[in-house]
């Protein structure tokens, strides 16, 4: 098991190299001057010429690039362009938010999806699984930032059942989860949708399985097919689709978080990406691939445990 | 031989068959006719409705739904129903031209890949891996934000996200058609690689690849509608469903039709692609049918 974690750890280095190097090239080719920016457009020439050497924009794009890989290399970020503060430091202030409506929209997805892609797949055809199949069309045509405006006009503005925007506190707290519960429930039962067809399409390939039509001429219980034959071996369909669908729940919670003005990483993105903060866009760029690589690794460590022909290979 | 010169057993056409289910199945129908009715709204957009999408008329501010304004005016007195209609040449325009770069980047690097293996396929199936580690909206937002907002630099951040799952299909379609006999042909009588790729592999991994233009033409419209809300898209007064959203969620509390009917008009757009997109999913490639239906 170690071994296969650090045969996937080497192999990593090089899809983040690509990465930094894709960002860095394509912050250095846009139009627009951060130092402009701070300064406004009236600002005069000699000051802003003095900030860009402060800041080392007036060296050329690769110099520029390695100076910023040799400080990634040891932790440092750099600072912000616009607010003076450490990126490393924004981003660990923000990370935690963005992390807890994720994760939780991710455990919401797999407790209504599990059920229904299962169910609409044992009832193969029949009512519920066409109403099932209907339902969820209709859910992944609406936008999901019309969904989360929709749901908060009726649901806090309307109704008041739950606060209109922000955080409330960690997540263990009253105050955390009631804060917590409207954006994450959007999050995660936006998925529900994509995530239940698929798990019905790996279910409905077992089913038809030759060892689940062995279970069924020997007689034994459709349950006991359904849960002990089919089911487990489902696991391993629903945990790749988890894996594939991770960064969608990220990417759709930069959506969400700038909705719900949620203070996460995803919501600070836009702001700086708005602000022409390229330090700062650079690092939560980095910061989110190595989520999503860790995510997938993780993912990957999953297979080796539920499925064990995989260790061995 | 093409897929669309194949006979079907019955006798029909591939055509035919297409234009069949398209008629009998109820739900491709229902897509069918939403994208014309979206087309003739986009180019009939000045005789569907009188106002004009732009010009502000200070007198009938946030006027709530009437006789005179189905769908009410928003914050600078515009009428919303022709703003919304005007928003389908938008919402034509940027789903069309993101699904066609999509169609040619995922095309060329798919059949590449695919017909040549090796290091070829290496490399290009690592780039996807690569851009595939970045979540998807982080890499649309910084695109977008850095070229800097309008609709074409939405097309251009869109376009440059969505590929990767043509690619991969393609590649996927070659993979096994390159086994084919008439390729073997092909390359027996001396074909030139590129003539091989193009003219006898390529037609032969069209069919699902079409099917999936469909539901990229959803996908792409959610996506650039999004960015749009965001402010990173399509900049006011432009009459594009994002940013008309973005405009109505300011002023929810006093006048909801603002935000809501950009966001239906959105929905039934994308649901029709997403029908239309099923139903020819399902005709042009059974094995995906085969798949989802058991």
């Amino acid at each position: 098991m170690l071994k296969f974690i650090i045969r996937r750890l080497i192999l990593l280095l090089p899809v983040l190299l690509i990465v930094t190097v894709l960002i860095s090239s394509l912050l250095y080719f846009s139009p627009g001057d951060p130092v402009q920016v701070m300064l406004g457009i009236r600002a005069n020439p000699e000051a802003v010429a003095a900030i860009r050497a402060e800041l080392g924009l007036d060296k050329p794009a690769h110099v520029r690039y390695f100076i910023w890989l040799s400080n990634v290399a040891q932790g440092n970020l750099g600072r912000s362009l616009q607010r003076n503060e450490k990126v490393v430091d924004l981003i660990a202030e923000t990370i935690v938010p963005t992390l807890e409506i994720t994760f939780f929209a991710v455990f919401i997805s797999l407790l209504l999806a599990l059920p229904i892609g299962v169910v609409s797949a044992v009832k193969v055809n029949s009512w519920v699984d066409h109403l099932l199949s209907f339902f969820s069309l209709f859910w992944v045509s609406m936008p999901g930032f019309w969904v989360a405006i929709m749901a908060m006009l009726l649901l806090s503005m309307h109704w008041g059942i739950f606060p209109i925007s922000g955080r409330g506190g960690p997540i263990w707290s009253v105050e955390g989860l009631r804060y917590l519960l409207l954006p994450g429930l959007i999050l995660g039962i936006r998925q529900v949708a994509i995530i239940s067809r698929l798990i019905r399409a790996g279910m409905l390939e077992i089913l038809n399985a030759d060892y689940v039509r062995t279970a069924r001429s020997k007689g034994l219980a459709e349950s006991v097919v359904v849960y002990k034959h089919a089911l487990r071996n489902a696991m391993i369909p629903t945990v790749t689709i988890f894996g594939v669908q991770l960064p969608e729940f990220l990417s759709l919670a930069v959506i969400i978080e700038t909705v719900f003005a949620w203070p996460g990483t995803g919501q600070m993105l836009v702001d700086a990406v708005l602000k022409r903060d390229y330090t700062l866009v650079q690092g939560i760029v980095l910061i989110y691939t190595l989520v999503v690589i860790v995510m997938n690794l993780v993912v990957d460590m999953l297979y080796a445990y539920i499925d064990p022909r995989i260790k061995h290979e | 031989m093409s897929r669309e010169q194949a006979k079907t057993p019955g006798g029909e056409s591939f055509m035919e068959t297409v234009f069949r289910r398209l008629i009998r199945d109820r739900a491709a129908l229902t897509g069918t006719v939403i994208i014309l009715a979206l087309i003739v709204l986009a180019v009939f957009a000045p005789w569907v409705t009188r106002h004009d999408p732009i010009k502000q008329d200070f007198n009938r501010l946030l006027k709530a739904p009437s006789w005179e304004h189905p769908l009410g005016t928003d914050q600078y007195g515009r009428d919303m129903l022709t703003r919304i209609v005007y928003g389908c040449r938008y919402a034509l325009i940027i789903g069309l031209a993101v699904s066609a770069i999509h169609l040619v980047i995922g095309v060329v690097l798919g059949l590449l890949a695919g017909y040549y293996g090796g290091w070829v396929e290496t490399v290009i199936m690592r780039l996807t891996d690569v851009m595939l580690s970045i979540p998807s909206v982080v890499l649309a937002v910084v695109l977008a934000g850095f070229l800097g907002g309008g609709v074409q630099n939405v097309i251009i951040a869109v376009g440059a996200i969505g590929w990767r799952a043509y690619t991969r299909l393609v590649r996927a379609e070659v993979l096994s058609t390159k086994e084919e006999t008439f390729v073997e042909a092909a390359r027996a009588i001396g074909c030139s690689d590129m003539r091989i790729m193009f003219r006898h592999v390529l037609p032969y991994t069209l069919g699902p690849v079409i099917a999936y233009t469909s539901l990229g033409v959803a996908t792409a419209i959610l996506w650039a509608a999004a960015l749009s809300f965001l402010g990173l898209g399509a900049q006011p007064p432009t009459p594009e469903w994002g940013a008309m959203l973005a405009d109505g969620r300011e002023y929810m509390a006093d006048a909801w039709w603002i935000a809501t009917f950009p966001g239906l008009a959105i929905m039934v757009t994308v649901l029709g692609f997403n029908f239309f997109g099923d139903a020819l999913r399902d005709t042009l490639d059974p094995r995906a049918e085969r798949r989802l239906r058991g």
